[in-house]
C-alpha cells in the first residue's frame, strides 16, 4: 500500500519535467529551437531524456512499479474481502465500555436482544446473535467500492499499455476534391504500435467534397469548420455522405477520423518559354497567422535551369507601411500570391530532405518578384506562372487505438467505486448483557454519525 | 436586447457585486479588527461583542448578495455569446471566483464559518480584479474546438472542484495559523472565536473528500473530450499533466488521513500543497504554458 502510494507520488513528479520543456511527441519544432538556444544544457538534458519524458526509460520504470505494486496490493485485499462477503461480523468485545458512543440502557434486559436484532436488521446491518450478545456490522460496499476503484485503475493502466503496443496513427494532407485510401503509403506519416501489423487496417477511402471554414468578422477567431467526405467502407462500396467536425470524428471500429487543421492550396500553372505546360495543380501552402497569410514553395527541377519559386498566399489582401503586405481575413474575398522566382540549382540530388514549404536558394539567384491577383499571367523570363485559383486543403489525423474502450469503462467504474467508497460509513454496533443492557459502537476511521446512530437505538430499545 | 447590450450589463453586474464584495471585506474586516484592537492591552476586557456581531450579519449578507449580482454576471455574459460561459480565461475566473463563494455559503450553511468571510472576500475580490482589468475580453463566440457539450460538463466539474479544493486550503492555512498561535501560548482573542483545530482539520478533510470524486470526474470527462476532439483521451499536454498531479496529489492526502492517520499540521501542510497544484496550473498553465490548453485568449 505504502510502495504503491510512493510511487504514484513519484509519478506525479516525475510528469512535471514534461510539462516545463518542450516534448518532441509534442511540438518537435519547440524542442528544435530550446536545443538551438542551449546546446551545452539540451545535450545533457536530452540524455536523460527530459525531451521524451513520457516514453523515457525513467517514467515506464515508475509506471511499471505501480503497476505491479498496485496489483500485488489489491488483488489479495480482493481474495479477503470475497472470502469476507459471506462471513459473520466478529465477536463482540469482552468490555464494552471501552469502546465508542458506550452506554447503559434504562430498560430490563428480558427481550432488548430480540428487539435489538429486529432494529438491526431493518437497519440492513449484518448480525451476528450470541447468547448475551449482539455483533452488527454495516457498510462492507465501503471496501467493495475502494477495491473496484483500485481495480479499475489497473484496468485503465493496461488499456494506456494497449495504446501503446497495438494501433496507429498518422496524417494526411488533403485538398479538397482529393481521394485517399486507407493504406500506408497514402499517409504522409505514419507511426504503428510496436506489434500492429500493417496490413490489420480498416479498408475505408474517402473523397473530399467540399470544406467550409467561417469565422467572426471582428476577431477573425474561427466559428466552425465543416468537412464533407462521401466514404466507403470497405473501398469500393457504395459511397456515403459524412461529415467531419471538430468535435466529431468519423468513426469506424477504434479507427477515428479527425479534422486538425486546415489551409489553402493556390492553384498554379507554369509554362517554359516555348508555352509547354510544365506543371499544374494545387500546392499546400502552410498557415502563418490567425488570418492564414501562408507560406509556401513552387519548385521545378525539371526546368532546365531548375526554378523555384518562394511564395505566399494572402486570402484578403492588405497593405501596411509597417508589415508590408500581410491577410487582412481567413476567408478568401481578394487573394494575392506574391512570388519570389529563384533561377539555379534547387539542391534536391544531394540526398538531404527538404521541407515542401520551403526553397533552399544558397545555389541560386533571384530573377523575379511579382504580386498576382486571380488569373493574372506573370511572366519571369524563363516562362510564365498562371495563378488559377485556390482550393482548401484539411489535415487529417487518423488513429486506431483498440485500448480506448477498455480505458473508458475503467474510468467509468473508477469513479463509482471512488463514490462508494468515500460516502459509505462503515461502523459496528455491540448489544450486550452484562447485568444491564449495554450498548456501544465503533466507526471506521472515525466518520461521524455513529453517536446519532447509537442514540436512536437506545430510544428504540427504551420505548 | 442585443449581444452587446447583454455582455455591457454582465460587467455592471460584475462591478456591482465587486462593490458588494468589498462592504463584505470591511464588514469583516471590523469584525475581526474591533476584537484585535483590544485585546492589544490586556487589562481591557470588555469587548462590545454585540457590535461586531451586526458587523458580521452584514458581512454574511453582503457575500450573499455579492454572489447573487456576480452569479448574473455570469450568466449574463453567457446569454451575450449564446453559450456556456467559459470560452477565456476572464469567463473561467469570474466563474471560479462564483464557484469559491458559492462553497464558502454552502459550508457557511452547514457550518459555523463566518469567520472565513474576510479571506475569502479578499480572494474574491482579488479574482475579480484581476480578471476584468488583466484578463477581461469582448464576449465573442467559441473557437470550433470548444463547440462541444463536454464544455458545460467538463468545465463546470473542474471550477467547482477548484472552488472547493481553495476553500479547504484556505480552511487548511488557517488550521496552520492557529495551530501555531496556541503552540506559542495560546489564542489571540479575536481567534477564540474561530472553531477547534480538531474541527478545522475535519472539515478540510470532509471538504476534499466531498469533492475528490468530481475533480476525477472532470478529468475524466475531459479525457473524454480530448479524444473527440484532439484524436486521442490521454497526451501529457501541459493542462493534463498538472491535473494527474493534482489528482495524485489529493489522492495522498485521501490515503494519508484514511489509511496512514496523518492529521493536524502534516495533513494541512499537504492539503495546501495539493491546492497549490491546482492554482499552478490554473495560473502558470494557462498564462505561460504551451500545449492544447491556450483559451485563454490572451
Amino acid at each position: 500500500m505504502r510502495t504503491a502510494l510512493i510511487l504514484l507520488l513519484m509519478l506525479g513528479l516525475a510528469s512535471i519535467p514534461g510539462s516545463l520543456f518542450p516534448q518532441r511527441n509534442q511540438n518537435p519544432m519547440k524542442v528544435r529551437d530550446f536545443v538551438t538556444a542551449n546546446p551545452t544544457l539540451s545535450h545533457w538534458l536530452d540524455k536523460i531524456g527530459i525531451f521524451d519524458v513520457y516514453s523515457s526509460a525513467w517514467f515506464s520504470a515508475i509506471y511499471i512499479l505501480l503497476f505491479i505494486s498496485l496489483i500485488g496490493c489489491v488483488l489479495p485485499r480482493t481474495f479477503e474481502h470475497l472470502k469476507a462477503i459471506g462471513k459473520k461480523p466478529p465477536l463482540t468485545p469482552k468490555y464494552l465500555d471501552r469502546m465508542e458512543g458506550f452506554s447503559e440502557l434504562d430498560r430490563s434486559t428480558d427481550g432488548a436482544l430480540d428487539a435489538a436484532e429486529k432494529w438491526l436488521k431493518k437497519k440492513r446491518f449484518r448480525v451476528r446473535r450470541e447468547e448475551l450478545s449482539i455483533s452488527a456490522e454495516k457498510g462492507y460496499s465501503r471496501e467493495t467500492g475502494n477495491l473496484l476503484f483500485h481495480l479499475s485503475l489497473i484496468m485503465i493502466l493496461f488499456a494506456v499499455a494497449a495504446g501503446g503496443l497495438f494501433g496507429s496513427k498518422g496524417e494526411a494532407i488533403l485538398n479538397v476534391g482529393d481521394h485517399f485510401i486507407n493504406t500506408p503509403t497514402s499517409y504522409d506519416n505514419i507511426t504503428f504500435a510496436k506489434f500492429q501489423k500493417e496490413g490489420d487496417m480498416v479498408p475505408f477511402s474517402l473523397r473530399i467534397l467540399d470544406f467550409k471554414a467561417t469565422y467572426d468578422v471582428t476577431t477573425s477567431a474561427p466559428t466552425d469548420y465543416t468537412l464533407k467526405v462521401a466514404a466507403a467502407n470497405p473501398i469500393g462500396s457504395k459511397e456515403v455522405l459524412k461529415t467531419i467536425k471538430v468535435n466529431s470524428p468519423l468513426t469506424y471500429g477504434s479507427t477515428k477520423v479527425y479534422l486538425q487543421a486546415n489551409g489553402y492550396s493556390p492553384v498554379v500553372a507554369v509554362r517554359d518559354k516555348s508555352g509547354k505546360l510544365v506543371f499544374e495543380g494545387p500546392v499546400t501552402f502552410l498557415p502563418q497567422d490567425g488570418n492564414l497569410t501562408s507560406i509556401g514553395a513552387i519548385k521545378l527541377p525539371d526546368m532546365s535551369p531548375q526554378i523555384g519559386m518562394v511564395a505566399s498566399f494572402l486570402p484578403t489582401a492588405d497593405r501596411s507601411p509597417k508589415r508590408g503586405a500581410f491577410s487582412a481575413f481567413p476567408e478568401v474575398l481578394d487573394p494575392r500570391l506574391l512570388v519570389s522566382v529563384w533561377m539555379g540549382n534547387l539542391g534536391l540530388d544531394n540526398g538531404t530532405p527538404q521541407s515542401v514549404y520551403r526553397v533552399d536558394t544558397s545555389k541560386m539567384q533571384r530573377i523575379g518578384l511579382k504580386a498576382l491577383s486571380l488569373g493574372q499571367i506573370y511572366d519571369f523570363g524563363e516562362g510564365t506562372l498562371t495563378f488559377e485559383g485556390y482550393k482548401s486543403w484539411v489535415n487529417l489525423q487518423i488513429v486506431d487505438d483498440p485500448g480506448k474502450m477498455y480505458a473508458l469503462v475503467g474510468a467509468i467504474l473508477a469513479i463509482l467505486g471512488l463514490l462508494t467508497s468515500l460516502f459509505t460509513r462503515q461502523r459496528r454496533i455491540w448489544i450486550k448483557i452484562e447485568g444491564r443492557v449495554q450498548i456501544a459502537g465503533l466507526a471506521k476511521n472515525g466518520i461521524p454519525g455513529l453517536d446519532e446512530e447509537l442514540s436512536s437505538l437506545k430510544k428504540a430499545l427504551e420505548e | 436586447m442585443t449581444s452587446r447590450n447583454l455582455a455591457y450589463l454582465s460587467n455592471y453586474a460584475i462591478y456591482s457585486a465587486m462593490v458588494l464584495y468589498t462592504i463584505a471585506f470591511f464588514a469583516h474586516a471590523i469584525e475581526v479588527s474591533f476584537s484585535v484592537r483590544d485585546t492589544a492591552t490586556e487589562n481591557k476586557t470588555s469587548f462590545d461583542f454585540s457590535r461586531t456581531e451586526r458587523s458580521g450579519r452584514i458581512g454574511t449578507a453582503m457575500m450573499i448578495l455579492g454572489f447573487l449580482f456576480l452569479f448574473a454576471g455570469v450568466i449574463l455574459r453567457g446569454a451575450s455569446a449564446h453559450r456556456v460561459p467559459w470560452g477565456n480565461m476572464y469567463e473561467f475566473s469570474i466563474t471560479g471566483a462564483l464557484a469559491f463563494s458559492g462553497a464558502y455559503l454552502f459550508a457557511l450553511f452547514k457550518y459555523k464559518l463566518r469567520w472565513l468571510g474576510l479571506p475569502v472576500s479578499i480572494a474574491v475580490l482579488l479574482t475579480l480584479g484581476t480578471a476584468i482589468t488583466v484578463l477581461y475580453r469582448p464576449s465573442a463566440p467559441l473557437v470550433p474546438a470548444l463547440k462541444s457539450t463536454w464544455l458545460a460538463i467538463h468545465v463546470s466539474a473542474a471550477i467547482i472542484s477548484g472552488g472547493v479544493f481553495l476553500l479547504a486550503n484556505t480552511i487548511a492555512a488557517t488550521y496552520l495559523i492557529l495551530d501555531r498561535m496556541e503552540e506559542r501560548g495560546g489564542r489571540n482573542e479575536w481567534a477564540k472565536k474561530l472553531p477547534s483545530l480538531e474541527a478545522l482539520d475535519q472539515l478540510s478533510y470532509r471538504l476534499v473528500a466531498f469533492v475528490f470524486p468530481l475533480w476525477t470526474f472532470a478529468v475524466i470527462a475531459g479525457a473524454i473530450w480530448a479524444e473527440s476532439a484532439w484524436g486521442r483521451y490521454w497526451g501529457w499536454d501541459p493542462k493534463e499533466t498538472w491535473a494527474f498531479i493534482t489528482w495524485v496529489a489529493y489522492a495522498a492526502y485521501l490515503h494519508a488521513r484514511v489509511t496512514a492517520g496523518w492529521r493536524g499540521r502534516k495533513a494541512a501542510w499537504l492539503c495546501l500543497f495539493a491546492g497549490s497544484t491546482f492554482l499552478f496550473n490554473y495560473i502558470y498553465v494557462n498564462i505561460w504554458g504551451t500545449g492544447r490548453h491556450t483559451y485563454s485568449g490572451l
